[in-house]
């Protein structure tokens, strides 16, 4: 089952690369974000991140942002529940 | 839709033509449009002209001009000051006799005190500036270069500084960060809420959807109307 994070992830990857709804619903943990998708750029990701920030009420400190992180949509969400959690 | 120029102030004196996109039929609403500022800008701008279609076929006059520095501005961005876009605005709104403005996110920083504003969106300075450093940030990384927020401040109010491809002055910075959209009795916000959907401004590539336009250009007819 789906976590209420996990919901508000994909809206927010739907929001930020323009994808039709329901698209975000076929992401799995292995599927790639930066460095897969050319439009993530730097200035994409920093959006999407505020954008985290804002909806799922968290935090992000800079350092904690790292290649690793956005590798993937399953550590995005890890790196989110935990935060979400941790709050 | 025609582009035109028209003769923007300069902080030392004299002038610089700056461009402009105009609907321009001589009818009594005449809606000055500020632009987004930086990377929304560009992500903004063709929505931005889809939302001026619209009224113009609802029967609004509307002027999207270049802020100096930006967009085909030929005038150097790194010395500009949100105090003299404030006036290349007001100067605009004079010029091309706007009888109403629409501040655009960032644009809702430099509407003018004197006519009644609509702010789309609008965001604050300091959210601005905290995106692009944090843009700066990503990008350092993937280089291999470790930057923090609290050293590019520093850098930025002492010496200026460049966030993704913006070159800005540490005057700008300074004045920037505390500028927040101006209220007041005269200014109506319109939330991305009741336009409908997600905002433009979160994606990646720049896009439209006419959904949107067609929304946000009813309520600024409307209200025009009323």
């Amino acid at each position: 089952m789906n976590s209420e994070i996990d919901l508000l992830l994909r809206k927010i990857l739907t929001d930020v690369l323009g994808l039709r709804e329901g698209q975000a619903d076929d992401f799995t943990s292995d599927t790639g974000l930066f460095g897969h998708l050319p439009e993530l750029d730097s200035m994409a990701v920093a959006g999407l991140l505020t954008e985290m920030e804002d909806r799922l009420d968290i935090i992000i400190e800079d350092d904690e942002i790292d290649g690793e992180l956005l590798e993937s949509y399953g550590s995005l969400l890890a790196f989110a529940e935990a935060k979400h959690n941790g709050s | 839709m025609t582009p035109l120029s028209w003769p923007c102030p300069l902080p030392g004196g004299g002038t610089s033509e700056e461009y402009a996109l105009a609907f321009d039929r001589g009818r009594t609403n005449r809606l000055l449009v500020v632009p987004a500022l930086f990377d929304e800008a560009n992500r903004l701008r063709r929505q931005s002209v889809e939302v001026m279609r619209r009224l113009d076929g609802a029967g609004v006059d509307c002027f999207l001009p270049d802020l100096p520095g930006c967009n085909e501005s030929l005038q150097p961005l790194e010395v500009q000051s949100p105090e003299d876009w404030r006036d290349a605005v007001a100067f605009a709104a004079m010029h091309f006799g706007a009888t109403h403005v629409l501040g655009i996110r960032g644009g809702c920083l430099l509407t003018p005190e004197k006519l009644p504003c609509r702010h789309y969106a609008p965001i604050n300075g300091a959210s601005i500036l905290r995106q692009m450093i944090r843009a700066r940030i990503l990008a350092a990384r993937e280089a291999g270069t470790v930057e923090t927020q609290q050293d590019l401040m520093d850098q930025a109010m002492a010496e200026g500084i460049e966030l993704t491809g913006y070159r800005l002055s540490a005057e700008f910075i300074d004045q920037f960060q505390s500028l927040a959209p101006r209220e007041g009795p005269n200014v109506q916000e319109i939330g991305q809420d009741m336009v409908g959907g997600a905002g433009l401004w979160l994606r990646a590539e720049p896009d439209e959807n006419r959904q949107q336009a067609d929304a946000l250009a009813a309520i600024l007819a409307i209200g025009l109307a009323a």
